[in-house]
């Protein structure tokens, strides 16, 4: 809590993380494909096809009994919505090309899940599978962590992404017959595609500032009251 | 029929079954010599023992559930979508409205994960007052969920007890942030203001006035026989089943689970500085939820009491650039909300606003368990059993 804190380096694995990640490792063997620490966690990316294995071994092996989340990842980039000098800062810009986070990945789709344990301290996993465009199936969880059932409902209405042996899919938030996987990044956010970004309108040049003109145009007038 | 009267494997004959036939059979044993047929009820998707709009489709026999399914989305705002077209300041304003009762407390762990990313730490001062306002706003929950809770079986007077004391506790915040319900109080790097004059010794007075009120519900809701027959060894959540759905906080405390991210989870806001002490219940019913909720609601004013002692001084914010960029990376922070885990994990890629943001909710999970928890109880023990998971729709839905 000190101040000298903020400049401290964050290790990269937490000590609980790394004893998880060597029995993972001793467990799973070559079905991992990449591993990595995020801010103490760890990070295991495991193969499409021992998706399921790897949950078993974290609940029956490392003892992660209780399952947070699962849910999808589309690592496309973001389309920009405003043109580049508009003015319209409606949205933050997002890098261009495609980049992958902790423990990379092969491609645009990839599954990400975290598992915890409810008897020891801090002792949780992040698991992330990869999955091609051209299949997006993959083992349920449901066997395993019954409460996987939303989670991969949700992942499948938001994704598209296919879960063998799920008992029911269907949609969970959305209307039976929506169509489209609305958190994929190519799906538009249609508020920002009809309406204009209310912000512009209250654009005013700081006193003091010369009026560009450019970004604030339509408003100059606005500034005429200050004279 | 000998074993020569059989046809050749691959012969069999089919034989037609509807499974609709078995299946209160195989989900309950009820009502099997006098079979009723099965009812389908629509409960909701308004609903008194909801906060929100929750549908819960029943199928019935006779007064028994067979099956249920809840249908979530009526309040789908999609914050996740949104996030990703919002500032890290700008989303604050939206996570206040996951959990709308616990406002305060969703702040904390985006606002952590944020921090943690940009590797800024907020100064002592800060995080007491970060640590003081969760855990107002956990009593601020909780006084009204051990009011309405009575009022779920039938006791009108605690909803009243409820409602008071959480107005007391609201008053506090709002002395603060300036908002009763969305504070959007906390900064990336602190907080936004210090606390008012005088607002010290009148949350202690309010600490002691939630404390005595405690005693009462004690009193007026546990110790009474009508209210410990509807929910005593009604709606028991097994411990390895609560974990693996996913079950958090209070509910999974009540399941006998000793676990709470305040203690157990990486250590955040200044949990490890308090004397306190993580109340469990062995029984997992409707009950112990209302008991370990009760005991947490003594304990938070306890532990607001300890903070207000020890408060430091000093600023409220550290140093934090003007336009927030956040470094690339990603960070999974859960936190110990009022109404369970809530988690974030944010994907950032070195801009002013998150890649992708996975908001793991409480209620969510909490809910999940419903189609199983439901099965074979009475339909009046529905409305116990949804009042005592206590989920907020917002949280559910998101």
């Amino acid at each position: 809590m000190a101040d000298s804190a903020a400049t401290e380096a964050v290790p990269e694995l937490r000590e609980q993380a790394a004893d998880a990640l060597a029995r993972l490792q001793a467990e799973l063997g070559d079905e991992i494909v990449e591993h990595a620490g995020a801010f103490g966690d760890v990070v295991v990316r495991v193969r499409r096809d021992a998706w399921r294995r790897s949950a078993q071994v974290c609940k029956e092996q490392l003892g992660c009994d209780y399952l947070s989340f699962v849910a999808g990842i589309d690592w496309m980039p973001t389309p920009a919505v405003a043109e580049e000098g508009s003015g319209d800062t409606s949205t933050p810009a997002q890098p261009k090309e495609q980049t992958y986070g902790a423990a990379g990945s092969d491609g645009r789709y990839q599954l990400f899940a975290l598992v915890e344990s409810t008897r020891r301290k801090s002792w949780r996993v992040i698991l992330k599978t990869d999955l091609p465009e051209d299949d997006l199936h993959v083992d349920s969880w449901v066997a395993v962590y019954p409460g996987a059932d939303w989670h991969e409902r949700e992942a499948w209405e938001m994704y598209g992404f296919v879960f063998d042996g799920h008992p029911s899919l269907r949609h969970l938030y959305l209307p039976s017959e929506f169509e489209g996987h609305p958190l994929r990044k190519d799906y538009p956010l249609l508020a920002r595609e009809v309406k204009p970004w209310p912000g512009l309108v209250d654009v005013e040049p700081m006193p003091g500032e010369p009026d560009d003109g450019e970004a604030a145009g339509d408003v100059a007038g606005a500034g005429g009251d200050s004279a | 029929m000998t074993t020569t009267d059989l046809p050749p494997p691959g012969e069999l004959p089919e034989i037609a079954v509807d499974p609709a036939a078995f299946r209160h059979l195989a989900d309950a044993q009820v009502n099997v010599e006098l079979d009723t047929g099965d009812m389908v009820l629509n409960i909701g998707p308004q609903h008194p023992a909801t906060h929100g709009t929750l549908r819960l489709v029943v199928r019935l026999d006779g007064e028994r559930v067979v099956s249920a399914d809840p249908i979530i989305g009526y309040m789908h705002r999609g914050y996740e979508k949104l996030t990703e077209f919002r500032t890290y300041p700008q989303i604050t304003t939206l996570i206040n409205r996951i959990d709308w009762l616990s406002s305060f407390a969703n702040e904390v762990p985006f606002i952590d994960a944020a921090e943690r990313l940009m590797a800024i730490e907020a100064p002592p001062r800060a995080q007491y007052l970060r640590t003081i306002l969760t855990e107002l706003s956990r009593i601020a929950t909780f006084v009204l969920f051990l009011g309405e809770m009575g009022l779920q079986v039938g006791a009108i007077t605690p909803a009243f007890y409820g409602f008071r004391d959480r107005e007391y506790v609201l008053n506090l915040i709002e002395a603060v942030t300036g908002g009763r319900f969305h504070p959007n109080f906390n900064r990336i790097g602190g907080i936004k203001d210090d606390l008012p004059w005088g607002w010290i010794s009148e949350c202690r007075g309010v600490m002691n006035k939630v404390l005595a009120s405690c005693d009462e519900f004690d009193d007026l809701v546990v110790g009474n026989p009508i209210f410990q027959k509807r929910t005593r060894s009604i709606g028991i959540i097994p411990q390895e089943l609560g974990a693996a759905y996913g079950v958090s906080g209070s509910n999974l405390r009540a399941s006998g689970v000793d676990w709470d991210l305040r203690r157990d989870g990486p250590d955040y806001l200044v949990y490890n500085e308090l004397d306190w002490k993580v109340w469990t219940h062995p029984d997992g019913d409707s009950f112990s939820r209302y008991w370990v909720r009760l005991q947490e609601t003594r304990e938070s004013a306890r532990m607001v009491l300890q903070m207000l002692d020890q408060l430091p001084s000093g600023p409220l914010m550290a140093k934090v650039p003007r336009i927030i960029k956040v470094p690339e990376g990603e960070v999974f922070v859960n936190t110990e909300n009022p109404l369970g885990e809530m988690g974030y994990y944010v994907i950032s890629k070195g801009a002013t606003g998150p890649f992708r943001t996975k908001i793991r909710s409480a209620s969510f999970s909490n809910v999940s368990i419903l189609p199983w928890l439901l099965r074979g109880v009475y339909v009046p023990d529905i409305v116990t059993i949804l009042a005592s998971l206590y989920f907020i729709l917002g949280d559910i839905d998101r």
